[in-house]
């Protein structure tokens, strides 16, 4: 109980703080101050409290998207168990809830969209379409090692299984799925080199690209479910990458917490030291990212 | 009424009576001559049938009982028997629910008033092809069963055709009737094989064939050629896209939800006959499954027309059924339980949700269709403005189709899922998990397609003069579609209660299952499930809820859509269907091609110029269409024996049936 508690606790409140602490790598790296680690925090609320312009062309399609985007990463994020500790809602097979989870999202946020009518933020959903369904396959293959090595099917017991003595036996599977799965998050959650969050040219753009005409409390929840989904994928991420645990519940708590933030440290570096990939290049990485997961896959099954 | 006629008969004489009063409903309209009257009386008739049918059907599939009727003939095809057992039973709701809502939709639709010359044919042969339909899963004789098959076949010819003055039209439906007859031929072949091994013409009981001997092999093969023409499994698709899409929409929701699953009826039927299949069997099925389904959806994606991409996703969807179906049957051969309980269920669901989601949209369609004056998805837009309760059960069908929670189409899909992963605790068959990434890549294309269909139609704004006023079909054209989006929201949030509609039929394929176990395992599992979907509705609604009351407290105002400052944006610079999948279709490439004439740039100032793109299926192109002109080369001198003259054609069966006579002897 104490657990789960906690675990809301963390996926209602840190997500912005990973943001913060990406910003402020990528300002060390520039040289710069950079904004505060609780500026996204400020960001949000700052969005609620503002007024909302609305496209004429829009209908309630428009509306629902960024609402079905924060329920559907909500769920996610009970599902995905956070550090050593169970998730609060596990049953054989939420894994694969788990994935179309977003594609639930995506599918309105798309719409949404579409909805505007602009032809940018058509460009940005036709990219954002053929990305995630090229993208979706690796997860799978993740998520079938993962089953495999743990004989379960549930993404708690099959994440929780990860530890370094997993990490000795199946130690090459294991690091095929890192790189592949880093791939996914970075695709996922828009950051470079596939996507910039932070450009305004439209052109190079795929999410932000497509949230273009959302404004006020909207756009605010556009963010925190943005910055909720870093924060789940993340969280599935590091029990592949970074699998300690000491079976103290509370040190594991602090564990967890301070992988997080190592993640978003990795991630503003790799923002700092790659340039954004022509857009041609991203179908090619993306398969090859499919092709790791899918050798991953082939090791442990064998 | 339902319950004054359980007194007095048993559910299996209803249904039967049901299926009967279907195809009798478009009888009195060919001789009254008031125009919509035959159309009222038709509606009515097919709406009763379903009211006593469906519960039925339900009966008969609960109570897991198979009656026998015999049906009086003194053609020298020994007994002709009825039989509906819990697998037809449950093959039968799908029949009366969609072919009601279509008489209901046809009254708005093409109403007789308009469309005198053609109402009477179509509504008449509308309701023979249900009728036929519904008997075809009773009938358990090979000669019985083949001419029920035939008025079904060509009732369906007559209907693609309705529109016959139309050049595509005439070829669409010569192309089905030449796919449906191979179909036939190699069903002759498959019954005929059956009769000389079982030594009379009535069906074989359940697995009382050898599946070992050659005779097996050569039937499962013709019987997979001809159910499979039917289905439109690949590669036997080519028919389906054409005749859906020129057919009109109730009728190509009726082939669609209804017509190509009795391909799927006789694949399971004739399954049943054999006991201990080979793996092989299996593998084909679910290797041609798989393949159906990524292919298909690849052709969705790249089509412009509303109801050839529809189309095109019934052969993804088929493909995800067959799919199900191959990976039971190698769970029968290697005697797993499990796999046969996983795979069963996600079929039969699938089958089921199938014919409520894709009626749905091609519904919708038609009324799209209707308001736009085209099928072109390029020259449509902006019509959820004019038309919002279309759009938004449009919508429902859209997210149910991609396979995407809450809807019922995800209940099916996970079955699946959960029946390639179970192998990965199991020694044997583990290969079959790859099945998961490639159908994850289903769904991710099916996303694209159906985001592609519902914005370029719905959403924007009109790109075209003709699209710019649409108005809100009536009510019985918008209940028969809020009515299929209703069943498929609560099969997706009570996923437990559809396994329970499924289990007796996958009780009756595998009657050697011990069900109360694994039915009782996977219930636990979509109870969860059940729950979790209803936690995203609420969580949704909190949402909202919240965000409702930050708009209350600021200020809400209105503009055009942010153009990054451009003043002179027209609606025809917005994304349109090709422009939105032709990043996918380019990553398919090989497969599927959008080929796009673009215009040559040159000069200093724009000029007047057009660009074109058709989507191509590089498999038609380079194996099939070549396969065909060769055939029809062949074929030149069959072109003397055809005269139009009927006294020689006469001579011709005169001959035939002498020379046959003689051969007996």
């Amino acid at each position: 109980m104490t657990n789960s508690i906690i675990h809301i606790f963390l996926a209602l409140t840190m997500p912005p703080l990973l943001l913060g602490v990406i910003g402020k790598t990528k300002a060390a790296f520039a040289g710069r101050v950079g904004a505060p680690f609780l500026q996204p925090y400020h960001d949000i609320i700052r969005l609620l409290q503002k007024g909302s312009v609305f496209s004429t062309t829009t209908t309630w399609v428009f509306r629902a998207g960024p609402i079905v985007a924060l329920a559907t990463t909500a769920v996610a994020a009970l599902l995905v168990p956070f550090g050593a500790h169970p998730a609060p809602v596990s049953f054989d097979g939420d894994m694969i809830l788990y994935a179309y989870l977003f594609a639930m999202g995506r599918f309105f946020t798309m719409s949404a969209a579409l909805d505007t009518g602009s032809s940018f933020e058509g460009m940005g959903s036709a990219r954002e379409a053929t990305y995630s369904c090229l993208a979706e396959p690796t997860l799978f293959f993740a998520l079938i090692t993962l089953s495999r090595l743990s004989g379960t099917f549930s993404l708690s017991t099959m994440l929780v299984n990860i530890s370094l003595g997993v990490w000795l036996d199946t130690g090459a599977a294991l690091l095929l799925l890192v790189g592949g799965m880093f791939i996914v998050l970075l695709v996922e959650n828009c950051r470079i080199p596939f996507d910039d969050p932070n450009t305004h040219l439209e052109l190079t753009m795929i999410h932000e690209v497509m949230v273009l005409d959302h404004s006020g409390p909207a756009f605010g929840i556009i963010q925190y479910a943005a910055a909720l989904k870093l924060f789940v994928l993340g969280a599935f991420f590091i029990h592949l990458a970074l699998p300690y645990a000491t079976g103290n519940p509370l040190l594991d708590w602090g564990l967890f917490i301070i992988s997080m933030l190592e993640l978003a440290v990795v991630i503003g570096i790799v923002e700092s030291v790659m340039a954004r990939l022509r857009l041609i290049r991203i179908p090619q990485l993306l398969v090859a990212a499919t092709i790791l997961a899918a050798f991953s896959t082939l090791l442990v099954i064998r | 009424m339902y319950l004054a006629l359980q007194g007095l008969f048993d559910p299996a004489l209803v249904a039967l009576i049901a299926a009967l009063l279907l195809g009798c409903a478009g009888i009195p309209g060919l001789f009254l001559r008031k125009p919509g009257t035959g159309q009222n009386i038709a509606a009515t008739v097919s709406i009763l049938a379903a009211l006593i049918g469906v519960p039925a059907a339900l009966q008969l599939l609960f109570s897991n009982t198979t009656t026998t009727y015999q049906l009086l003939w003194n053609l020298p095809f020994g007994l002709c028997e009825l039989v509906i057992d819990p697998l037809s039973a449950f093959f039968l709701i799908p029949v009366f629910l969609v072919s009601a809502a279509g008489s209901v939709f046809a009254l708005g639709y093409w109403p007789a008033v308009e469309h005198r010359a053609t109402e009477r044919g179509l509504t008449f042969f509308y309701g023979l092809l249900s009728s036929s339909i519904a008997v075809l899963l009773t009938a358990r004789n090979d000669v019985f069963f083949i001419m029920v098959w035939e008025i079904m076949a060509l009732s369906a010819y007559f209907l693609v055709v309705t529109e016959h003055e139309r050049e595509e039209v005439r070829r669409a439906g010569i192309v089905y009737l030449i796919a449906t007859h191979i179909g036939t031929a190699a069903l002759f072949i498959y019954f005929s094989l059956l009769a000389a091994e079982t030594g009379s013409f009535t069906l074989p009981e359940a697995g009382s064939l050898s599946a070992l001997s050659p005779v097996a092999a050569i039937m499962a093969v013709a019987a997979f050629i001809g159910f499979g023409a039917k289905a439109g499994i690949m590669p036997f698709h080519v028919w389906l896209p054409p005749a859906h899409a020129n057919a009109p929409s109730h009728v190509s929701a009726l082939m669609s939800g209804v017509m190509l699953k009795m391909g799927l009826y006789g694949i399971f039927r004739t399954l049943t006959f054999f006991h201990d299949p080979p793996l092989l069997w299996g593998w084909i099925l679910t290797v041609c499954g798989i393949s159906s389904a990524l292919l298909g959806i690849a052709f969705a994606v790249a089509q412009r027309d509303v109801k050839r991409l529809l189309a095109c996703s019934s052969i993804e969807n088929i493909g995800i059924i067959t799919t199900g179906l191959g990976v039971a049957l190698l769970g029968v051969s290697s005697h797993n339980p499990t796999l046969i309980y996983l795979g069963l269920a996600g079929a039969l669901l699938h089958i089921f949700n199938h014919s409520l989601f894709k009626p749905l949209l091609f519904l919708g369609s038609g009324v799209i269709i209707h308001n736009s004056g085209t099928r072109e998805m390029n020259l449509m837009g902006g019509l959820g403005k004019g038309m919002p309760r279309l759009s938004l059960v449009f919508f429902v069908g859209s997210v149910a189709i991609c396979g995407i929670p809450p809807l019922n189409g995800f209940v099916s899909e996970f079955l699946l899922y959960l029946g390639f992963f179970t192998q990965l605790k199991a020694g044997s068959l583990v290969y079959l998990v790859f099945l998961a990434p490639l159908l994850a890549l289903v769904g991710g294309l099916s996303v694209v397609a159906f985001t592609k269909l519902y914005s370029s139609v719905f959403l924007g704004t009109p790109r075209s003069s003709a699209a710019a006023h649409p108005h809100e079909p009536g009510g019985t054209m918008l209940l028969p579609m809020a009515f299929f989006a209703l069943i498929s929201l609560l099969i997706g949030v009570a996923p437990q209660q559809a396994l329970r509609l499924v289990s007796p039929a996958i009780t009756a394929f595998y009657p050697q299952l011990s069900l109360i176990s694994a039915g009782a395992e996977y219930g636990a599992i979509m109870g969860r499930l059940s729950l979790v979907t209803l936690l995203i509705l609420l969580l949704a609604l909190v949402a909202a809820l919240l965000w409702k009351w930050r708009l209350n407290k600021n200020l809400v105002s209105s503009a055009s859509t942010w153009g990054c400052g451009y003043q002179r944006g027209t609606s025809r610079m917005q994304y349109h269907g090709s422009s939105f999948s032709e990043l996918a279709v380019s990553v398919f490439n090989g497969i599927m091609r959008q080929r796009v004439e673009r215009p040559v740039l040159d000069g200093l100032f724009p000029v007047r110029s057009r660009c074109i793109d058709t989507p191509t299926e590089t498999f038609l192109e380079r194996i099939i269409a070549p396969l065909f002109d060769g055939a029809g080369m062949l074929f030149v001198f069959l072109h003397r024996l055809q005269h139009g003259l009927m006294q020689i054609y006469m001579l011709y069966i005169f001959a035939t049936l002498f020379i046959l006579m003689l051969w007996a002897n």
